[in-house]
């Protein structure tokens, strides 16, 4: 399938640096093929949806990025990842080095069981950061990056899980900034959100756009709409194995897709 | 409607009784037991008794010897089998491979934890006391223990482990922290009170246990404490079935305030443990 970059003059134009590279990506569990040669080019300080039917491989792939696939056993890449150029998938990358630059956020929010600020200085303090001054820094300035240092503030002691769902999603999100990674993933990360978290999140992806790279799994159409600037359709072939069937810019993707089974899945017409 | 019977609540109260009644049968052993050590064993409890040595093979004076004994005893156990248990425990849950060895080796813990007692006795007897010169002594007693105590802090902190939900995992690895870090800041801490309720049940057991050391390193009687953990050592397990089997004319009243001494060592540390285990409870349900 041809990848249609044509912008719209709706939106804001985004960068045509490419960040994120995969060709003829396909993932095996096992003797299942979840994916199948996927080849799709994620521009920088962009945010990139990824929609489609359940079960269609889309978490699973964005869960390649950062190489979360790892922990699972039995599960087999073909094809390539490109992080600025640089194959993920070789054999001489460091993985935690790479999830350093490339950060998660989850469908159901997981902060640990420690205080606000210990959530936040969790990474850091994992890579080396002790001074207790720069840490401070550090996690005030992830909070506020989150959108959440006004309500936590005065609360930085207390445990994350006294929080409500909306807060700890942004403190996991406070807790990925605090590491300085390049790229977000987000994996339905307003799935188990109320209406107002979800566009409080929403809008904090897109103050968060300007110096990140987003890439986002979405259930929710009208998410997928408002927040992002470019939209992959994935589903399944009979086999089960997810493919992609169109990749633009989010406006012509919604409004003149080119391909008939986009348009029936966000007409709502698919089966 | 009727006021009758119908048969479907005949048979589901003729249901009830019966579950009723297997309760009651699963739990009046254990009041049984436990009122009648009480009450036969309270009027031998006495200051002296719990703070002297014994006199007369122990138809006089106290059991001070024997109660520290038996706390060396679990220290010695716990201070082996902890360590050992929570670094297999890691290894079985986090980074072993699912293929043969791994089933084998989950397959032999199982099976420590049924090999009779008497037989981790003559085990430590042949490897602990005669092959590593250790002789009759605590060192000996609490290996012996150890091995036998591992079966249970390996499969606590194994399942104490698993037991984390895999989000924690992800979301420490997904901020770059390595594999041994997640582990260690993550993982142990939500861990502790499952792996400390395995220990504190080892050491109740160890507590306990009379067949191993009686072949190990347990005296009958010593005019004093043990020095060194090459010195041998009383137990209240051992003394409680030598004064009970070989000690004529001695005075039930002691013999079962010997039994009520060690009854309440045990239970202490198995209701220690219920508490652990439902204080950890409550703190991961109310946030």
């Amino acid at each position: 399938m041809s990848i249609n970059l044509e912008l719209t003059d709706k939106k804001a134009p985004i960068s045509d640096e490419i960040r994120i590279s995969t060709r003829d990506l396909s993932l095996y569990y096992g003797d299942f093929q979840a994916l199948r040669n996927i080849t799709l080019d994620i521009l920088e300080n962009a945010i990139t949806a990824i929609i489609g039917p359940s079960g269609c491989g889309k978490s699973t792939f964005l869960r390649l990025f950062n190489r979360m696939n790892d922990l699972i056993t039995g599960v087999r890449v073909e094809g390539s990842v490109e992080l600025d150029g640089v194959n993920i998938y070789d054999k001489d990358i460091d993985v935690v080095e790479l999830r350093k630059r490339v950060g998660m956020v989850f469908q159901k929010p997981n902060p640990f069981p420690m205080s606000v600020f210990e959530n936040v200085a969790f990474g850091p303090k994992r890579h080396g950061r002790k001074n207790r001054m720069e840490l401070e820094d550090i996690v005030e300035k992830s909070l506020k990056q989150a959108a959440l240092w006004d309500e936590v503030e005065d609360k930085l002691g207390q445990s994350a899980l006294a929080l409500s769902g909306g807060q700890q999603q942004r403190l996991c999100i406070a807790r990925v900034l605090a590491v300085e990674p390049e790229v977000i993933l987000m994996d339905e990360p307003c799935s188990a959100l109320d209406p107002i978290a979800t566009l409080r999140i929403e809008d904090l992806m897109r103050s968060l756009a300007e110096n990140y790279t987003i890439v986002i799994v979405t259930h929710n159409m009208q998410q997928a709409a408002r927040a992002s600037d470019m939209s992959a359709f994935f589903m399944m072939e009979d086999d089960r194995a997810g493919i992609l069937v169109e990749y633009g810019p989010t406006e012509k993707l919604f409004t003149n897709p080119e391909d008939k089974r986009t348009e029936d899945y966000i007409t709502g017409r698919f089966g | 409607m009727k006021t009758s019977i119908s048969p479907r609540q005949i048979s589901q109260r003729m249901a009830f009784t019966l579950l009723i009644a297997a309760t009651a049968i699963v739990v009046i052993p254990v009041i049984v037991i436990i009122v009648q050590i009480v009450v036969n064993g309270a009027g031998a409890i006495t200051w002296e008794f719990l703070s002297q040595s014994p006199m007369q093979a122990g138809k006089a004076g106290g059991i001070f010897p024997a109660i520290v004994g038996t706390f060396y005893l679990m220290l010695g156990t716990i201070i082996v089998a902890l360590p050992l248990g929570i670094l297999a425990g890691i290894y079985l849950s986090e980074y072993a491979r699912d293929n043969w060895l791994t089933r084998t080796v989950n397959l032999a813990i199982v099976n420590l934890a049924g090999v009779p007692s008497i037989v981790y006795g003559l085990f430590g007897l042949g490897v602990f006391v005669l092959m590593f010169h250790f002789g009759m002594s605590l060192l000996a007693a609490s290996l012996t223990l150890a091995c036998q105590a591992l079966a249970m802090t390996v499969t606590t902190s194994r399942e104490a482990i698993l037991t984390v939900p895999r989000e924690y995992r992800e979301g420490s690895l997904a901020v770059g922290a390595t594999r041994w870090q997640t582990i260690w800041n993550v993982v142990l801490p939500q861990a502790r009170p499952g792996i400390i309720t395995g220990a504190v049940l080892a050491m109740s057991r160890a507590a306990g246990e009379t067949a191993p050391i009686l072949v190990v390193g347990a005296a009958f009687f010593l005019p004093g404490l043990p020095q060194s953990p090459l010195d041998q050592f009383m137990a209240l397990p051992y003394h409680l079935y030598t004064v009970a089997a070989h000690v004529p004319g001695i005075s039930k009243t002691t013999i079962w305030g010997v039994a009520l001494v060690l009854l309440v060592v045990v239970l202490s540390f198995n209701v220690l443990a219920t508490i652990i285990r439902l204080r950890a409870r409550k703190r991961r349900y109310s946030t």
